[in-house]
């Protein structure tokens, strides 16, 4: 009895310990979406999608280009950043004053585009990067260096764009905008380059997780779907556009998912987070750090 | 005068029509896709009656899940009759529509946050759909038991003639709902609510209770549809009955066909569904694709430029002082 209670308690760490290794990528997901929404007051449904084309920009250019993957990782960033700010400027930029609902939906337009064009240009067959890192072994537990390396990156990633927000004249721009969007015009800042700029920023966040979610995962059009959604409720849970509920809500889902999945499938452990969250809309529908009315 | 006469007499001149079609012509690949394109006319029209009055709804494919799941689960697993089943289902799809949407209008979770709870919905139907799957399954997809006795009391019939019937009963039902909402006054207290919460309650109306009505009655209508469409093609899986895909599926057709109009979801479903087909007979196995991507590109363009769909701009056109 005992020694079952303690292969148990390992398991349980493990996932646990798994949980939290997810919950940095999510974060950064989360982070990315956040900051559209935060600055641009626009949610973009396709932000997996993004990712999804990042995580085919990685395979090509490793395995078609022979490119290394640290030299990849950059120019995938490059392109989904250049892909968000085209999004904005086709998409987003001309329903600016169209009703939010208009805008959701266009992005859901072009949600289908990406999965679409992804299924023409590249077929339906999973492919995967074709890199395999060891297994890292430590006190009877498992964990995959991938999951490390991605947990760290993102780490690294969220560090930079906090340091970019604070230190530097367009991030403070973009904070400020966030905060009242009609008088930052009338102080002299071009609202249309700091939009740009936001768009390509949340792209370049996309682009950052694709390149590290291509580690863990195979590449199919419809990889966007398996956390796409969960992305939405990690941001709606930490309330929209709240960059430090987005965080904790990361991590707190993914540690439902991970212990979820480590009771029974992996599908039960996205259906209690997804019935978590719906429980916690009624109990805080501000998001989790909001202060209630 | 004339002109009114002929607007009361023209409906009936077009059932009749409808109705007496499918005795004319016989084509059954035709009369397939009729009858597709009048069981999702009938799940589009049921979006747009929450969807018109700006109550965005990501969950309705969950809702569609629910209707063609239960149905067909009741009928292999306990013999419950289709007739018996398929009400049974729709009061489970309204039951899931208040659970979630009660909680919504009480705390006030409005507009994107409101189509992203729903979101949520689609996503959890979807899931325990393909976690319960030595039930239902899962992902590979569902087929309800052929009959050994009756047609009728199982509801499944070969001929495509009594599914184009059945489908046109349901489609004018649904119609003449929207239009019985369309002339009640809970449509004059749905429009102040979406043009604002806080006036309408001012005013004096019951704003959780009239958005919670109109809620679960797309609901019902939704979960019939899905049951429908699972009586019809004998074969069902998460990914054409449920999940989010589905649901913007529902949300796109109704854009495009014109969500303000009792008609454009009609619209919406033709021209999906013949797009789809076109582009199916015409590319082969090689459109895998394309049509979702004409439709993104559709969607995209018909927000930015025409949101009031096709049928609510054409109707603008001819009579430039109607009401919206």
């Amino acid at each position: 009895m005992g020694s079952f209670l303690e292969i148990f308690d390992i398991y349980l760490l493990e996932a646990m310990v798994n949980g939290i290794l997810l919950g940095g990528v999510l974060a950064l997901l989360a982070l990315g979406l956040n900051l559209i929404f935060g600055v641009i007051d626009v949610t973009w449904i396709c932000y997996a999608e993004l990712v999804m084309i990042g995580m085919y920009g990685m395979y090509y250019l490793v395995q078609y280009y022979g490119l290394s993957y640290y030299l990849a990782a950059p120019l995938t960033i490059l392109l989904v950043a250049a892909l968000g700010a085209l999004l904005h400027w086709l998409v987003i930029a001309p329903l600016l004053g169209a009703p939010p609902i208009n805008q959701l939906l266009a992005t859901g337009g072009v949600l289908f585009v990406l999965q679409s064009f992804a299924t023409v240009a590249f077929g339906i067959d999973f492919r995967n990067l074709g890199i395999r890192l060891p297994v890292l072994q430590f006190a009877d537990m498992h964990f995959s260096y991938s999951r490390l390396l991605s947990f760290g990156a993102a780490l690294v990633g969220m560090v930079v764009i906090y340091l970019f927000m604070t230190r530097t004249y367009t991030g403070t721009a973009i904070r400020a905008i966030a905060q009242d969007r009609q008088i930052m015009a009338l102080m002299g800042v071009d609202t249309k380059k700091i939009y740009l700029v936001t768009s390509a920023l949340g792209g370049a966040l996309a682009g950052l997780a694709a390149c590290l979610l291509v580690l863990q995962y195979d590449v199919h059009p419809f990889v966007g779907l398996s956390f796409g959604p969960i992305t939405f409720l990690i941001c709606v849970l930490g309330g929209l556009g709240n960059f430090v509920g987005g965080f904790v809500a990361a991590f707190l889902f993914a540690e439902i998912i991970s212990l979820g999945g480590l009771f029974s499938d992996l599908e039960w452990g996205y259906v209690l987070a997804f019935a978590f969250f719906i429980v916690m809309m009624f109990i805080r529908p501000g998001g989790l750090l909001a202060r209630r009315q | 005068m004339s002109l009114v006469a002929f607007r009361q007499v023209v409906p009936w001149i077009v059932g009749a029509m409808l109705i007496a079609l499918p005795f004319v012509y016989r084509d059954p690949y035709h009369l397939h896709i009729l009858v597709l394109i009048l069981i999702w006319s009938f799940a589009y029209t049921s979006w747009s009656m929450m969807g018109r009055f700006g109550l965005v709804s990501l969950g309705h494919g969950g809702f569609m899940g629910v209707g063609a799941y239960v149905t067909a689960l009741l009928w292999n697993h306990l013999g419950v009759l289709p007739w018996i089943g398929i009400p049974i289902a729709m009061v489970c799809a309204g039951a899931l529509a208040l659970i979630v949407a009660y909680p919504c209008f009480r705390f006030r979770i409005t507009g994107h946050y409101f189509a992203l709870v729903t979101l949520a919905l689609s996503g959890i139907v979807l899931q325990i759909i393909t976690a319960t799957r030595d039930y239902t399954g899962g992902s590979l997809g569902y087929t309800p038991d052929r009959t050994k006795g009756s047609h009728l009391a199982a509801l499944q019939f070969d001929d495509k003639t009594t599914w184009y019937l059945i489908a046109l009963g349901v489609w004018g039902v649904g119609l003449l709902i929207w239009r019985w909402v369309d002339r009640s006054m809970d449509r004059y207290a749905l429009e102040a609510i979406s043009e604002d919460e806080d006036a309408a309650a001012a005013a004096g109306v019951n704003v959780t209770f009239e958005k919670l009505k109109i809620t679960v009655i797309s609901a019902l209508m939704t979960a019939l549809a899905g049951a429908l469409y699972c009586q019809y093609q004998m074969f069902i899986s998460p990914d054409t009955v449920s999940g989010i895909a589905v649901s913007l599926q529902m949300v796109f057709a109704v854009v495009v066909g014109g969500i303000y109009v009792a008609l454009g979801p009609t619209v919406g479903a033709i021209i999906t569904i013949m797009l789809a087909e076109g582009l199916r007979i015409g590319f082969g196995t090689k459109a895998v694709g394309y049509d979702n991507l004409v439709y993104g590109v559709l969607l995209v363009v018909f927000i930015i430029f025409l949101p009031k769909g096709i049928l609510g701009s054409l109707l603008e056109r001819i009579k430039p002082s109607s009401k919206r």
